[in-house]
């Protein structure tokens, strides 16, 4: 059981600045949502007086379909607003937008954007709960506690627990934000891939680069195998695809030369043959099924705990 | 006299039922729960959590060893998602586990609590237990009927023994393991209203 039975945060913008008391009763409470979603009838309504506005700015497929699950499971009302076809088009600003959305009587904001530090600047501004769904290459907290509640479920409490990020940390804000999550739920984390796509300044994380991704594999109890970032890369970060997939790629072969094989995660979407091969996506040792499942549980969880601190007394 | 750590001496206690009330209590309710249910091949015992949870083993458990029930089918209903007080009160709410590994479209469903008081977390399970089908019928079983306190129209089944209390006294449930030892009535000048 955590120590505390409320949030200390008042949004959810990212895991650094999260204490760790607030990450524990997320994903004790997440537990709960996951016997919910498996129940005959998925809904439950805990949250039939709030609004949800998903703001996203940025395109996105899985991250809004769980969300937006997760808001109608605990039977929230939700409003949808994708940029392409609003009035950001037509030159109006962000805060404006929001508060237009506001005005409105919107209790949570869900917040995707491709510039960094986008929800801070609202939750400085505007007055309902802001929930970060991926901020450019800063962070993507609801990620990282869906990665972090998935480990816990396979492997046990992550203390003490060695887990390797590979492949494109530099372009990544799930890699920032499952850092500082699993690092304050007391795990080690590395990180392997090509040197031009680790940030030189990895270290002062308290992060070890591990160059070879075998020996990365041979230490980790996780292996959290991220998507390489196409649409981010502005130059040759490497010389082919084919060369990545043959030094980095998770391939069975890799796999079976090991003594112990860790628990296999990616984020989605997966490029086949590139990051991690089919075989090993199918096989048993990978969680990404799971992880998908988890995330509307772990979405519940921040939104009814955001939702839970402000009582009807202080909304009238 | 050596004080229990719980003494407070602003709080007055009177005792409902004493060991011997609660053992005749319990066989009654069993007995009375045997005489509508038998065969037990239709019906569900569901506790609600958290209270309810002890009450309901100790009824499987007596129906089982001492009426020759067979297993009965029985679960466990935490009503957390389904309280209409979310967000009107300053202590969070805290869930329990629910364990509803049972069927219970077409079967009859006992609901099971310790005390029955505004009605209201009766409500809550009935609305719960949709989410895991249409029982045939529901019935409602307590130890405790804090009869003069329903804020909602229900009523007990089956009820172990009726109080008529005021809203500042608690009923309180002494369990030495899985043995019902004592039901007492509290009730202090201070006490919050539960």
């Amino acid at each position: 059981m955590p120590r505390n039975t409320k949030l200390q945060s008042r949004h959810l913008l990212g895991l650094q600045h999260v204490p760790a008391d607030d990450l524990h009763l997320i994903l004790h409470w997440a537990g709960h949502f996951k016997e919910v979603i498996n129940r005959p009838i998925k809904r439950v309504p805990s949250l039939r007086d709030i609004t949800i506005a998903n703001l996203f700015f940025e395109n996105s497929t899985r991250t809004r379909l769980s969300f937006e699950l997760a808001e109608k499971r605990l039977s929230a009302d939700v409003v949808n607003f994708a940029a392409s076809n609003s009035s950001v088009k037509k030159g109006e600003t962000l805060t404006d937008t929001v508060n237009n959305i506001l005005a409105m009587k919107v209790d949570v904001v869900v917040i995707r954007h491709a510039d960094a530090g986008v929800p801070q600047f609202l939750a400085d501004r505007v007055p309902a709960h802001i929930v970060n769904a991926g901020d450019g290459t800063h962070e993507h907290p609801t990620q990282a506690l869906l990665d972090a509640f998935t480990m816990q479920e396979r492997i046990g409490s992550l203390e003490g627990k060695n887990i390797v990020i590979v492949g494109d940390i530099l372009h990544s804000r799930v890699a920032l934000s499952n850092i500082f999550g699993l690092q304050k739920l007391g795990a080690n984390v590395a990180v392997s891939g090509p040197s031009t796509l680790i940030p030189r300044a990895i270290h002062e994380l308290g992060v070890e680069v591990i160059p070879n991704v075998d020996d990365a594999l041979a230490w980790a109890d996780v292996a959290n195998v991220l998507r390489v970032q196409h649409e981010r890369m502005d130059r040759a970060f490497f010389p082919s695809i084919r060369e990545y997939h043959n030094r980095y790629g998770i391939t069975m072969d890799r796999l079976k030369r090991l003594e112990k094989v860790p628990l296999i995660m990616h984020p989605g979407p997966i490029n086949r043959g590139v990051e991690l091969t089919s075989e090993v996506a199918d096989s048993p040792h990978a969680a990404i099924l799971n992880q998908v499942e988890n995330g509307v549980a772990v979405r519940m969880a921040v939104l009814y705990l955001l939702a839970a601190q402000s009582t009807t007394t202080d909304v009238v | 006299m050596q004080k229990s750590p719980n003494f407070d001496p602003e709080m007055a206690q009177k005792t409902l039922l004493n060991q011997r009330d609660c053992a005749v209590t319990l066989s009654r309710l069993c007995h009375q729960l045997n005489e509508v249910h038998v065969p037990w091949n239709r019906t569900v015992l569901v506790g609600l959590q958290p209270r309810g949870s002890k009450l309901l083993k100790a009824l499987v458990h007596q129906l089982e060893s001492e009426f020759g029930t067979g297993p009965i089918a029985h679960g466990l209903l935490d009503i957390t998602f389904h309280r209409d007080d979310f967000r009107r009160r300053d202590e969070p709410l805290v869930a329990s586990p629910t364990e509803m590994d049972v069927l219970i479209e077409g079967k009859r469903v006992v609901l099971i609590d310790d005390v029955l008081y505004t009605g209201r977390s009766v409500r809550a399970a009935l609305d719960a237990l949709g989410d895991f089908g249409r029982p045939e019928r529901v019935e409602l079983c307590v130890l405790v009927d804090r009869r003069f306190s329903r804020e909602l129209p229900i009523q007990p089944d089956y009820s172990g023994r009726r109080v008529d209390a005021l809203n500042h006294e608690r009923v309180r449930l002494n369990w030495n393991g899985d043995q019902l030892e004592s039901v007492l009535l509290e009730s202090s000048e201070n006490a919050p209203q539960h």
